[in-house]
């Protein structure tokens, strides 16, 4: 259908819309209350392929027909990553059957500290279900970007234990990949399967 | 009048000495609620919550340490755009007549260098250095993975809970 040259520059354009999507929108919401679902001017997502736990490749397209619950941290944060992946995981427990239609990822911003293993390692504390996913700095570079994720990793004494500052949303996607909601990752498990079931139940 | 009210306070400070080892002579700072959440698998840090309070004075809490790890940092936490900013604090000041709260979220004591993984239930002790009234040792409860608040029936038995107690009239 498209020839190649014509393919590189929809992509680039598509990068460049949602790289300006991303950065208004962190803008715009820098100056309001977060607690609620921020839902973004234009629509957020894309393709990415990046490694699962068994060194695996995985790309948004392996996960057509779920709905998607990503959330970008790493593993060294010890408080508001563990928050969130234990909101996602009360979730998980709460939708009871229906989680069966959800998959929620967890996409690390520190591809560096964060190999497959560790990624590994880390999820299974919250829930088997959770995918860990990390890549190439390209990689986790280009999936950042096209999901607005803003990430700034800190200098620090030691090489290997900076902070890295990075937005804590989760990220809702339909069976599609199409972009759906932005909720606090902060939101309670309560809160995120509310708002699942809502959507579940409105699909079959 | 005034001096006998100064003898019944230091003779009641001299008994209480030997048995507080733990405490500073003249405690400004009361410990509360000290806890930990468990760590997942080759977690490399850990967070400390608690609750701070002040007696009579103002004091600023410097410093933290710990044998189950290679730093114990005071960081801030602030969520500003959806984005998490962590950033090391020098101090952190605990004033009278207000409680000081080291919660989820907010201000912590992050653990960098974590030696071993901390499981729920396990408890490990934290120093504590003020700015005024010195060192002060406490007991850390781990709680679960991502919990948000301390278990209140793991309270009962703490060494801060009772230096709490103690020092109160
Ligand atoms: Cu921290």
């Amino acid at each position: 259908m498209s020839s190649k040259p014509l393919l590189v520059l929809c992509t680039a354009a598509m990068l460049l819309v949602a790289g300006i999507a991303g950065a208004t929108w962190l803008v715009t919401t820098r100056t309001g209350a977060s607690a609620a679902v921020v839902p973004p001017a234009v629509a957020v997502g894309g393709p990415f392929t990046l490694t699962a736990a068994d060194g695996a490749t995985v790309t948004d397209q392996s996960y057509r027909g779920k709905w998607l619950l990503i959330y970008f941290g790493y593993t060294f944060c010890p408080d508001a990553c563990p928050t969130a992946l234990t909101n996602i995981s009360a979730a998980l427990q709460q939708l009871g059957p229906l989680a069966d239609r959800v998959q929620p990822l967890f996409i690390t911003v520190d591809p560096h500290r964060d190999t497959p293993k560790v990624m590994a390692d880390y999820v299974k504390a919250f829930d088997h279900r959770i995918v860990g996913l990390t890549g190439s700095t390209a990689a986790i570079e280009a999936v950042t970007k096209e999901y607005g994720v803003y990430v700034a990793p800190q200098k620090s004494e030691g090489s290997d234990d900076y902070l890295v500052d990075h937005s804590s949303f989760i990220y809702l996607m339909n069976p599609d990949g199409k972009f759906v909601a932005t909720l606090s990752g902060a939101a309670t498990g309560a809160q995120l399967a509310a708002r699942l079931e809502t959507l579940l139940s409105q699909t079959s | 009048m005034r001096s006998l009210f100064v003898a019944c306070l230091l003779s009641v400070v001299a008994a209480a000495g030997p048995a507080a080892a733990e405490t500073p002579a003249q405690p400004i700072i009361q410990v509360h609620s000290v806890w930990s959440r468990a760590t997942p698998g080759g977690a490399k840090t850990a967070v400390v919550y608690m609750t701070l309070s002040a007696k009579g004075q103002a004091d600023r809490l410097v410093a933290a340490s710990t044998p189950v790890a290679d730093k114990a940092e005071l960081h801030s936490e602030s969520m500003s755009g959806g984005v998490m900013q962590m950033r090391p604090l020098a101090s952190l000041e605990v004033k009278p007549g207000a409680t000081t709260m080291l919660k989820p979220g907010g201000n912590h004591i992050m653990l960098i260098g974590l030696k071993h993984p901390l499981k729920a239930g396990d408890s490990f002790p934290l120093t504590l250095a003020f700015e005024k009234s010195g060192k002060q040792e406490v007991t850390v409860h781990v709680e679960k993975v991502g919990a948000m608040g301390m278990d209140m029936e793991g309270m009962k038995g703490m060494p801060g809970m009772q230096g709490g107690a103690m020092t109160g009239h």
